[in-house]
Protein backbone atom coordinates (compact mmCIF):
# COMPACT_ATOMS: atom_id res chain seq x y z
CA UNK A 1 0.00 0.00 0.00
CA UNK A 2 2.92 2.77 0.77
CA UNK A 3 4.40 1.59 -2.87
CA UNK A 4 0.96 3.03 -3.90
CA UNK A 5 1.82 5.75 -2.22
CA UNK A 6 3.82 6.65 -4.68
CA UNK A 7 0.70 7.96 -6.80
CA UNK A 8 1.48 9.44 -10.18
CA UNK A 9 5.25 8.69 -9.51
CA UNK A 10 4.06 5.20 -10.58
CA UNK A 11 3.52 6.20 -14.20
CA UNK A 12 7.48 7.70 -13.91
CA UNK A 13 8.84 4.70 -12.36
CA UNK A 14 7.02 2.50 -15.17
CA UNK A 15 8.81 4.06 -17.82
CA UNK A 16 12.03 3.23 -16.37
CA UNK A 17 11.61 -0.47 -15.40
CA UNK A 18 9.85 -3.40 -16.73
CA UNK A 19 8.56 -6.05 -14.00
CA UNK A 20 9.17 -9.27 -14.94
CA UNK A 21 8.42 -11.22 -11.57
CA UNK A 22 5.78 -10.06 -8.75
CA UNK A 23 3.17 -12.85 -6.72
CA UNK A 24 0.75 -10.57 -8.27
CA UNK A 25 1.59 -11.39 -12.00
CA UNK A 26 1.54 -14.93 -14.10
CA UNK A 27 4.73 -15.72 -14.07
CA UNK A 28 5.91 -18.63 -11.69
CA UNK A 29 9.68 -18.83 -12.16
CA UNK A 30 12.08 -16.27 -11.03
CA UNK A 31 13.70 -14.93 -13.91
CA UNK A 32 17.20 -14.86 -14.79
CA UNK A 33 19.24 -11.65 -15.65
CA UNK A 34 17.13 -9.52 -12.93
CA UNK A 35 18.92 -5.99 -12.80
CA UNK A 36 16.94 -5.06 -9.12
CA UNK A 37 14.83 -7.40 -7.08
CA UNK A 38 12.87 -5.59 -3.77
CA UNK A 39 12.37 -8.39 -1.62
CA UNK A 40 9.41 -8.06 1.12
CA UNK A 41 9.08 -10.56 4.29
CA UNK A 42 10.81 -12.86 5.66
CA UNK A 43 12.03 -15.98 4.89
CA UNK A 44 10.20 -18.60 6.84
CA UNK A 45 10.00 -21.75 4.62
CA UNK A 46 11.34 -23.88 2.72
CA UNK A 47 9.46 -21.99 -0.27
CA UNK A 48 11.05 -19.17 0.62
CA UNK A 49 14.70 -20.34 1.00
CA UNK A 50 14.68 -21.67 -2.76
CA UNK A 51 12.88 -18.73 -3.50
CA UNK A 52 15.94 -16.00 -1.89
CA UNK A 53 18.61 -18.65 -2.93
CA UNK A 54 16.94 -18.03 -6.64
CA UNK A 55 15.99 -14.73 -6.51
CA UNK A 56 20.13 -13.58 -5.24
CA UNK A 57 21.66 -15.45 -8.18
CA UNK A 58 19.33 -13.87 -10.82
CA UNK A 59 19.88 -10.36 -9.49
CA UNK A 60 22.58 -7.66 -9.93
CA UNK A 61 20.60 -5.80 -6.99
CA UNK A 62 18.46 -7.00 -4.31
CA UNK A 63 16.84 -5.08 -1.58
CA UNK A 64 15.32 -5.68 1.70
CA UNK A 65 12.30 -3.93 1.16
CA UNK A 66 10.31 -3.27 4.98
CA UNK A 67 10.86 -4.32 8.47
CA UNK A 68 9.94 -7.90 8.19
CA UNK A 69 12.26 -8.58 5.67
CA UNK A 70 15.30 -6.27 7.43
CA UNK A 71 14.05 -7.69 11.26
CA UNK A 72 11.90 -10.67 10.32
CA UNK A 73 9.38 -8.33 12.25
CA UNK A 74 6.04 -9.82 13.90
CA UNK A 75 6.44 -13.10 11.67
CA UNK A 76 9.46 -13.89 13.52
CA UNK A 77 8.11 -13.86 16.81
CA UNK A 78 7.05 -17.63 16.51
CA UNK A 79 10.86 -17.65 17.19
CA UNK A 80 10.58 -17.03 21.09
CA UNK A 81 8.59 -20.27 21.27
CA UNK A 82 11.92 -21.46 21.27
CA UNK A 83 13.30 -24.54 19.52
CA UNK A 84 9.73 -26.54 19.09
CA UNK A 85 8.48 -23.27 17.67
CA UNK A 86 6.94 -24.26 14.45
CA UNK A 87 5.28 -27.68 15.84
CA UNK A 88 3.51 -25.05 18.42
CA UNK A 89 1.98 -22.36 15.91
CA UNK A 90 0.81 -24.99 13.49
CA UNK A 91 -0.46 -27.27 16.67
CA UNK A 92 -2.00 -23.93 17.54
CA UNK A 93 -3.70 -22.89 14.14
CA UNK A 94 -4.84 -26.30 12.72
CA UNK A 95 -5.27 -28.62 15.71
CA UNK A 96 -6.26 -26.30 18.43
CA UNK A 97 -8.58 -24.34 16.55
CA UNK A 98 -9.57 -27.01 13.70
CA UNK A 99 -13.33 -27.90 13.69
CA UNK A 100 -13.52 -30.86 11.29
CA UNK A 101 -10.59 -33.42 11.12
CA UNK A 102 -8.44 -31.04 12.81
CA UNK A 103 -4.79 -32.04 10.94
CA UNK A 104 -1.59 -30.52 10.37
CA UNK A 105 -1.05 -30.00 6.66
CA UNK A 106 1.60 -31.88 5.27
CA UNK A 107 1.59 -31.35 1.57
CA UNK A 108 5.05 -29.64 1.29
CA UNK A 109 3.86 -28.11 -2.03
CA UNK A 110 0.78 -26.39 -0.69
CA UNK A 111 1.65 -25.84 2.44
CA UNK A 112 5.92 -25.36 2.06
CA UNK A 113 7.60 -26.74 5.48
CA UNK A 114 8.46 -24.16 7.84
CA UNK A 115 11.61 -23.45 9.30
CA UNK A 116 12.93 -24.05 12.83
CA UNK A 117 13.42 -20.43 12.83
CA UNK A 118 12.30 -16.92 10.84
CA UNK A 119 15.11 -15.38 9.66
CA UNK A 120 15.65 -11.88 8.19
CA UNK A 121 16.66 -12.00 4.30
CA UNK A 122 20.39 -10.93 5.10
CA UNK A 123 21.07 -13.72 7.73
CA UNK A 124 20.33 -16.09 4.36
CA UNK A 125 21.81 -14.61 1.20
CA UNK A 126 24.20 -11.10 1.36
CA UNK A 127 21.66 -8.00 0.19
CA UNK A 128 22.54 -4.60 -1.40
CA UNK A 129 20.24 -2.08 0.37
CA UNK A 130 18.28 -2.28 3.08
CA UNK A 131 14.68 -0.11 3.67
CA UNK A 132 13.84 0.03 7.24
CA UNK A 133 9.99 0.71 8.09
CA UNK A 134 6.63 -1.03 8.89
CA UNK A 135 6.22 -0.10 5.88
CA UNK A 136 8.76 2.23 4.79
CA UNK A 137 6.91 5.43 3.95
CA UNK A 138 6.32 6.46 0.17
CA UNK A 139 9.17 8.97 0.07
CA UNK A 140 12.02 6.79 1.19
CA UNK A 141 10.68 4.00 -1.35
CA UNK A 142 10.76 6.77 -4.32
CA UNK A 143 14.43 7.75 -2.88
CA UNK A 144 15.77 4.61 -3.35
CA UNK A 145 13.75 3.87 -7.11
CA UNK A 146 14.96 6.97 -7.99
CA UNK A 147 18.59 6.18 -7.64
CA UNK A 148 18.38 2.15 -8.12
CA UNK A 149 16.17 2.77 -11.40
CA UNK A 150 17.96 5.54 -13.42
CA UNK A 151 16.19 7.42 -16.53
CA UNK A 152 16.50 5.51 -19.30
CA UNK A 153 18.99 6.61 -21.72
CA UNK B 1 37.19 26.19 41.81
CA UNK B 2 37.50 24.85 37.77
CA UNK B 3 39.69 22.67 36.08
CA UNK B 4 41.15 22.62 32.49
CA UNK B 5 40.72 19.81 30.16
CA UNK B 6 41.07 19.19 26.68
CA UNK B 7 37.74 17.83 24.94
CA UNK B 8 37.95 16.92 21.02
CA UNK B 9 41.05 18.75 20.28
CA UNK B 10 39.99 21.79 22.33
CA UNK B 11 40.49 23.29 25.63
CA UNK B 12 37.87 23.53 27.72
CA UNK B 13 36.84 24.03 31.41
CA UNK B 14 34.56 21.95 34.03
CA UNK B 15 33.41 21.71 37.76
CA UNK B 16 36.34 19.56 39.78
CA UNK B 17 32.98 16.62 40.71
CA UNK B 18 32.03 16.90 36.70
CA UNK B 19 31.63 14.00 35.27
CA UNK B 20 33.40 13.77 31.75
CA UNK B 21 29.63 13.15 30.22
CA UNK B 22 28.24 16.12 31.87
CA UNK B 23 31.52 18.70 31.53
CA UNK B 24 31.49 17.56 27.35
CA UNK B 25 27.89 18.27 27.39
CA UNK B 26 28.72 21.45 29.24
CA UNK B 27 31.06 22.50 26.67
CA UNK B 28 29.09 21.41 23.61
CA UNK B 29 30.44 18.00 23.19
CA UNK B 30 27.00 15.68 21.62
CA UNK B 31 27.44 12.50 23.73
CA UNK B 32 25.05 9.98 23.05
CA UNK B 33 23.73 8.25 26.29
CA UNK B 34 20.87 6.12 27.17
CA UNK B 35 21.00 4.91 30.66
CA UNK B 36 21.78 8.40 31.91
CA UNK B 37 18.49 10.46 33.13
CA UNK B 38 19.41 13.87 34.31
CA UNK B 39 19.30 13.76 38.15
CA UNK B 40 19.70 10.25 38.80
CA UNK B 41 22.78 8.41 39.84
CA UNK B 42 24.98 6.88 37.30
CA UNK B 43 25.50 3.68 36.94
CA UNK B 44 27.71 3.18 32.99
CA UNK B 45 25.06 0.30 32.05
CA UNK B 46 24.76 1.04 28.85
CA UNK B 47 28.03 1.64 27.43
CA UNK B 48 27.01 4.21 24.53
CA UNK B 49 28.79 7.47 26.29
CA UNK B 50 32.38 5.63 26.24
CA UNK B 51 35.39 8.04 25.39
CA UNK B 52 38.42 7.51 24.34
CA UNK B 53 40.67 9.44 27.26
CA UNK B 54 44.57 9.57 26.11
CA UNK B 55 46.34 7.47 28.82
CA UNK B 56 43.82 4.89 29.47
CA UNK B 57 44.06 1.17 27.23
CA UNK B 58 40.48 1.05 28.19
CA UNK B 59 37.53 3.25 26.63
CA UNK B 60 36.26 4.85 29.62
CA UNK B 61 31.85 5.33 30.31
CA UNK B 62 31.62 8.96 30.11
CA UNK B 63 28.62 9.24 32.44
CA UNK B 64 30.54 7.50 35.26
CA UNK B 65 34.29 8.50 35.04
CA UNK B 66 35.71 12.07 36.89
CA UNK B 67 36.81 14.46 34.03
CA UNK B 68 40.70 15.65 35.59
CA UNK B 69 43.00 18.60 35.34
CA UNK B 70 44.52 18.12 31.46
CA UNK B 71 42.73 14.74 30.98
CA UNK B 72 42.85 14.40 26.82
CA UNK B 73 39.50 13.30 25.99
CA UNK B 74 38.21 12.25 22.51
CA UNK B 75 34.38 11.57 22.03
CA UNK B 76 33.69 11.37 18.41
CA UNK B 77 36.38 8.66 16.88
CA UNK B 78 35.81 5.56 13.99
CA UNK B 79 36.25 3.97 16.70
CA UNK B 80 33.94 5.21 19.17
CA UNK B 81 31.47 5.15 16.63
CA UNK B 82 32.11 1.39 15.17
CA UNK B 83 31.28 0.14 19.27
CA UNK B 84 28.68 2.68 19.51
CA UNK B 85 27.04 1.23 16.48
CA UNK B 86 27.34 -2.52 17.43
CA UNK B 87 26.16 -1.99 21.06
CA UNK B 88 22.91 -0.64 19.75
CA UNK B 89 22.75 -3.26 17.18
CA UNK B 90 23.08 -5.97 20.39
CA UNK B 91 20.13 -4.16 22.20
CA UNK B 92 18.29 -4.64 18.85
CA UNK B 93 19.26 -8.21 19.06
CA UNK B 94 19.44 -9.15 22.74
CA UNK B 95 15.20 -8.99 23.10
CA UNK B 96 12.06 -9.07 21.45
CA UNK B 97 12.08 -5.24 20.21
CA UNK B 98 9.92 -5.38 16.94
CA UNK B 99 9.20 -1.91 16.66
CA UNK B 100 6.09 -1.50 14.33
CA UNK B 101 4.20 -3.33 17.31
CA UNK B 102 5.33 -1.17 20.36
CA UNK B 103 3.10 0.95 22.72
CA UNK B 104 6.86 3.21 22.22
CA UNK B 105 7.07 3.18 18.10
CA UNK B 106 8.10 6.71 17.70
CA UNK B 107 8.87 8.09 21.18
CA UNK B 108 11.46 5.30 21.68
CA UNK B 109 15.24 6.72 23.02
CA UNK B 110 16.67 3.57 21.30
CA UNK B 111 15.02 3.59 18.26
CA UNK B 112 15.94 7.18 17.78
CA UNK B 113 19.50 6.11 18.89
CA UNK B 114 19.75 3.70 16.23
CA UNK B 115 18.19 5.53 13.81
CA UNK B 116 20.76 8.51 14.28
CA UNK B 117 23.72 5.66 13.98
CA UNK B 118 22.24 4.61 10.44
CA UNK B 119 21.44 1.65 11.50
CA UNK B 120 19.23 -0.15 8.67
CA UNK B 121 19.75 -4.32 9.66
CA UNK B 122 21.49 -5.34 12.70
CA UNK B 123 24.65 -7.85 12.10
CA UNK B 124 24.21 -10.05 14.77
CA UNK B 125 21.65 -12.75 15.04
CA UNK B 126 18.63 -11.80 16.84
CA UNK B 127 18.45 -14.18 20.48
CA UNK B 128 14.33 -14.18 20.11
CA UNK B 129 14.66 -15.22 24.03
CA UNK B 130 10.96 -16.10 25.92
CA UNK B 131 10.29 -12.87 27.72
CA UNK B 132 7.06 -12.45 30.08
CA UNK B 133 4.44 -9.51 30.57
CA UNK B 134 3.62 -8.12 33.74
CA UNK B 135 0.06 -6.49 33.58
CA UNK B 136 -1.12 -7.48 37.08
CA UNK B 137 -0.48 -3.44 38.10
CA UNK B 138 -4.17 -1.24 37.82
CA UNK B 139 -2.07 0.83 35.80
CA UNK B 140 1.03 0.21 34.70
CA UNK B 141 2.28 -2.90 32.57
CA UNK B 142 6.08 -3.94 32.05
CA UNK B 143 7.01 -5.64 29.08
CA UNK B 144 10.44 -7.32 29.21
CA UNK B 145 10.43 -8.32 25.37
CA UNK B 146 11.26 -3.96 25.04
CA UNK B 147 13.53 -4.08 28.38
CA UNK B 148 17.57 -2.52 27.39
CA UNK B 149 18.03 -2.86 31.23
CA UNK B 150 19.18 0.94 32.02
CA UNK B 151 17.52 0.53 35.66
CA UNK B 152 16.69 4.41 34.96
CA UNK B 153 13.44 3.00 36.94
CA UNK B 154 15.14 1.06 39.54
CA UNK B 155 16.92 3.91 40.52
CA UNK B 156 14.00 6.63 40.20
CA UNK B 157 12.07 4.62 42.35
CA UNK B 158 15.37 4.51 44.79
CA UNK B 159 16.21 8.07 44.60
CA UNK B 160 13.17 10.31 43.74
CA UNK B 161 9.78 8.42 45.09
CA UNK B 162 11.73 6.64 47.85
CA UNK B 163 9.88 3.40 47.35
CA UNK B 164 12.20 0.95 45.96
CA UNK B 165 10.16 -1.14 44.55
CA UNK B 166 12.41 -2.33 41.77
CA UNK B 167 15.34 -3.82 41.91
CA UNK B 168 17.76 -6.06 39.07
CA UNK B 169 17.95 -9.80 39.67
CA UNK B 170 19.81 -12.42 38.07
CA UNK B 171 23.08 -12.07 35.29
CA UNK B 172 24.25 -11.88 31.94
CA UNK B 173 21.20 -12.77 29.55
CA UNK B 174 19.18 -13.79 33.00
CA UNK B 175 19.42 -10.04 34.02
CA UNK B 176 15.72 -8.82 34.33
CA UNK B 177 14.15 -5.94 36.61
CA UNK B 178 11.82 -7.27 39.27
CA UNK B 179 9.73 -5.55 40.98
CA UNK B 180 9.74 -6.53 45.63
CA UNK B 181 11.05 -9.53 45.37
CA UNK B 182 10.40 -10.75 41.89
CA UNK B 183 6.89 -10.45 42.67
CA UNK B 184 3.75 -9.69 40.54
CA UNK B 185 4.00 -5.73 40.08
CA UNK B 186 0.20 -5.44 41.40
CA UNK B 187 0.89 -7.47 44.19
CA UNK B 188 3.50 -4.81 45.66
CA UNK B 189 2.59 -2.56 48.72
CA UNK B 190 5.46 -0.36 48.46
CA UNK B 191 4.41 1.02 44.68
CA UNK B 192 2.99 4.11 45.12
CA UNK B 193 1.49 3.72 41.79
CA UNK B 194 3.25 7.53 41.34
CA UNK B 195 4.15 6.48 37.28
CA UNK B 196 7.73 7.96 37.77
CA UNK B 197 9.22 4.52 36.55
CA UNK B 198 7.07 4.60 33.34
CA UNK B 199 7.74 8.26 32.88
CA UNK B 200 12.19 7.53 33.03
CA UNK B 201 11.63 4.13 30.89
CA UNK B 202 13.43 4.90 27.51
CA UNK B 203 11.81 2.52 25.98
CA UNK B 204 8.43 0.54 25.57
CA UNK B 205 9.28 -1.75 28.71
CA UNK B 206 7.07 0.45 30.48
CA UNK B 207 4.10 1.75 29.89
CA UNK B 208 0.40 3.41 30.80
CA UNK B 209 -2.46 0.55 30.07
CA UNK B 210 -4.19 1.24 27.64
CA UNK B 211 -1.73 2.72 25.41
CA UNK B 212 -1.31 0.81 22.03
CA UNK B 213 1.02 1.33 19.12
CA UNK B 214 3.46 4.44 19.41
CA UNK B 215 0.79 5.86 21.96
CA UNK B 216 3.14 5.85 24.75
CA UNK B 217 4.49 8.71 25.01
CA UNK B 218 7.16 9.12 28.28
CA UNK B 219 6.48 12.22 30.26
CA UNK B 220 9.61 13.23 30.72
CA UNK B 221 9.17 17.01 31.01
CA UNK B 222 7.25 15.99 34.21
CA UNK B 223 9.76 13.88 35.94
CA UNK B 224 12.46 16.05 35.44
CA UNK B 225 10.40 19.37 36.60
CA UNK B 226 10.33 16.96 39.90
CA UNK B 227 13.61 16.52 39.71
CA UNK B 228 14.44 20.08 39.71
CA UNK B 229 11.98 20.79 42.26
CA UNK B 230 13.14 18.31 44.82
CA UNK B 231 17.04 19.79 44.38
CA UNK B 232 15.73 23.07 44.92
CA UNK B 233 14.28 22.08 48.11
CA UNK B 234 17.51 20.45 49.33
CA UNK B 235 16.63 17.35 48.91
CA UNK B 236 19.32 14.03 48.09
CA UNK B 237 20.83 14.45 44.74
Amino acid sequence: MSFLDLDEWLFELARRVEVVYSPLIDVKTFPADVDLTLVEGAVANEDNLALIKTARANSKRLVSFGDCATTGNVTALRNTLGSSNADSVLGRAYLATGLIDPRVPDDPVGAPTLLPAVLPVHAVVPVDLFLPGCPPNSARIREALEQLCPEPS
Amino acid sequence: MSLTFTLDGRTASARPDDSILDAARANGAAIQTLCHFDGLCDVGACRLCLVEVEGSSRLLAACAARVREDMVVRTDTPRLRDYRRQILELFFAERNHVCPVCVANGHCELQALGAAAGIDHVRFDYLHPSESVDLSHPMFGVDHNRCVLCTRCVRVCDEIEGAQVWDVSGRGLRTHVITDLNDPWGASDRCTSCGKCVMACPTGALFAKGASVAEQRHDRGKLLALIDARRASGGRR
